[in-house]
């Protein structure tokens, strides 16, 4: 109790949070290392296993053990149906081989990166930051009721986002078909999902996800103080300049943090399939979509595992060099 | 208000600074306009449709009604699913806050070797796993603990694709709290559970909050993972049964629909905006699936 008290009063009073325990194994206190083991709280090791263990083992289970699964099925025909659902048998690499070869797995390979790449790392990240940058130092309710519309674009349901869309981009192609919202205002019969299908989905993605962007650029943009921004003003420098010297260096790290969690969440975005179920004609079949048909419509569960796997490498690929550009910029 | 872009302070030449003051105005507003249109004309039908008496596709609101509403709450389908959704995002969430509470607590409080790098991988990789990439092994792992068709088994999947996000977040509400009183509690003679419960809990209720509506909201979304584990007409989500109302070949049935989808959508919007409110909360971070 003694050594408790000792070392209470040796700790600041406002601690910084991420190392309770560094400040406190000061070298000139006697008892230190038995209180490491306990924590200031009195949690000891054991303790505090005993309290991992529940989340450990729902992340254990269903988390790593799926991702690392993955690596075994994808080297099987393990099937849902015919032949192969009762027997099972290893085929090391062929699954793989297939892939390379596969055109539809290659199509969708570009489908899902330029809708990435358009939908996300341009689309969100440029309308997200335009949002927060032009409206910086706008006070209005005005601005909060806009920013309301895309956060609520941002939170409704996948499954109503969807059928609000295909709603809205319904064209009046035959008889059957009915007009959408987007085509009454425009005065035009466009089918957009069907002969725009891909662009469609890309602009579907952007009105779905900048809030995300806004939000974090909202909160980054606080980080550039407002003098440095003046003082580039009045000395002549345009908006580009002002952005490309001022601004971005100061928020990089926000910008690459923004990129790699949206880059992540788009790639594995199953929302496609509402609205397009990867169709007409596989135009809009991201990984997913193709790895939920291969697996699911076809039953070819070894096969969808190694491209599953395939997708978790890509991810890992794009988390690494992101996570990389961000080690450089803070050396 | 001040548009960020009509700065200079003193004019020299009042009419050309007068023209450009209007002109950067006029362009500032032209683009809060678009934006706003961008984001709102989507969102038209889910406000008009359902109080339309013959909605289509065209957003509108010729013969307003109510009718549409009785079909939903007519419809046995439509309610079960609907305490379906409920269940599946109160379950998530009892299992998340609790399991949550007792990793964050014991991260916060000791410290392990990788525990920050381990947290951050684990964070990048539930919204990649639980977004697509691991459908497959997920379904036979469930189908192979028999829990294939119950709503336990959704329960399970979420929560560990959720619980990374929420460990993560609620670590940094427990960090900031002073060992002070965790130290006179254990003076007095109380175990690590009681500390928890009685002494920190209270103390990041924000914290408890944040990661308990984001869980729910999170769930009551989520498509993907019921769509793959349920196939029970009576055990389906909203977010799935509400597919299955509009797939009917070309007789989608709007009324029914659009109804449907506000009742469905409602909640997490109502929470969202009180939450916010409340405790000027945005869902942030490695989340949303």
């Amino acid at each position: 109790m003694s050594a408790r008290s000792t070392k209470s009063s040796v700790r600041p009073t406002s601690r910084t949070a991420d190392h309770p325990l560094g400040q406190i194994a000061e070298p000139s206190l006697g008892p230190a290392a038995s209180l490491e083991a306990a924590g200031p709280s009195g949690l000891g090791r054991k303790w505090a296993a005993v309290f991992l263990t529940p989340s450990a083992v729902l992340i254990g289970v269903f988390l790593i053990f799926p991702a690392a699964w993955t690596l075994y099925l994808g080297l099987t025909n393990f099937s849902l149906v015919g032949f192969a659902a009762a027997h099972t048998t290893f085929e090391g690499l062929a699954n793989y081989r297939n892939a390379i070869t596969d055109p539809e797995f290659g199509n969708s390979l570009l489908i899902t990166l330029v809708y990435v790449f358009g939908s996300a790392i341009v689309g969100q990240v440029v309308l997200g930051f335009a949002m927060a940058w032009k409206w910086k130092d706008w006070r209005s309710p005005l601005r909060r009721a806009v920013e309301a519309l895309a956060i609520i674009a941002w939170i409704v349901p996948s499954s109503v986002v969807a059928f609000l869309w295909i709603s809205y981009l319904q064209g009046n192609i035959g008889p059957l078909v009915e007009q959408g919202t987007l085509d009454f205002i425009l005065h035009i019969s466009t089918n957009w999902l069907l002969q725009f299908p891909l662009l469609s989905l890309i602009i579907f993605n952007v009105w779905r996800g900048s809030a995300f962007s806004m939000m974090l650029f909202n909160g980054a943009l606080q980080s550039v103080p407002p003098s440095y921004l003046e003082t580039a003003r009045i000395s002549g420098a345009s908006e580009f300049q002002q952005l490309r010297d001022v601004v971005l260096p100061r928020i990089k790290g926000h910008v690459l943090t923004d990129v790699l969690l949206i880059s992540l969440w788009t790639f594995n975005d199953f929302t496609p399939y509402l609205l397009t179920a990867g169709g007409p004609n596989g135009q809009t079949e991201t990984l997913p979509v193709f790895v939920y048909k291969v697996a699911f419509q076809q039953g070819n569960l070894g096969y969808a595992s190694a491209i599953s796997l395939i997708m978790l490498v890509i991810n890992s690929v794009i988390a690494v060099v992101y996570l990389s550009l961000l080690r450089s910029r803070n050396t | 208000m001040s548009a960020p872009t009509a700065a200079s302070p003193i004019d020299q030449r009042p009419l050309r600074g007068v023209l450009a003051l209007f002109a950067s105005r006029a362009g500032f507003y032209a683009f809060a306009a678009l934006v706003a249109a961008f984001f709102a004309l989507p969102m038209a039908w889910l406000v008009l449709a359902p109080f339309e008496a013959h909605p289509t596709f065209v957003a509108g609101l010729v013969q307003p009604t109510l009718d549409n509403f009785a079909v939903v709450f007519k419809n046995p389908d439509a309610l079960a699913s609907l305490r379906n959704s409920l269940v599946l995002a109160v379950g998530t969430m009892a299992v998340v806050v609790v399991c949550a509470s007792l990793a964050a607590y014991a991260l916060s409080r000791v410290k392990l070797p990788g525990r920050d790098i381990t947290l951050y991988v684990l964070l990048l990789f539930s919204s990649v796993v639980t977004g697509s990439a691991a459908m497959v092994p997920i379904f036979v792992l469930v189908y192979d603990l028999h829990l294939i068709n119950t709503l336990e088994g959704v329960i399970l999947v979420l929560a560990g694709g959720t619980l990374p996000a929420s460990i993560f977040i609620l670590k940094d509400f427990m960090d900031s709290v002073p060992t002070s009183y965790e130290e006179s509690a254990r003076v007095f003679g109380a175990g690590p559970f009681r500390i928890l419960k009685d002494v920190v809990a209270p103390i990041v209720r924000p914290g408890l909050v944040v990661i308990a509506v984001w869980s729910i909201v999170t769930v009551w979304g989520s498509f993907l993972t019921p769509f793959i584990l349920l196939d029970k007409p009576s055990l389906l989500p909203a977010s799935v049964e509400i597919y299955s109302y509009y797939d009917v070949g070309g007789s989608a049935k709007l009324p029914l629909i659009a109804a449907f989808a506000l009742v469905y959508t409602l909640p997490v919007v109502v929470i969202y905006l009180i939450v916010q409110h409340r405790y000027g909360f945005r869902f942030f971070g490695g989340i949303k699936g």
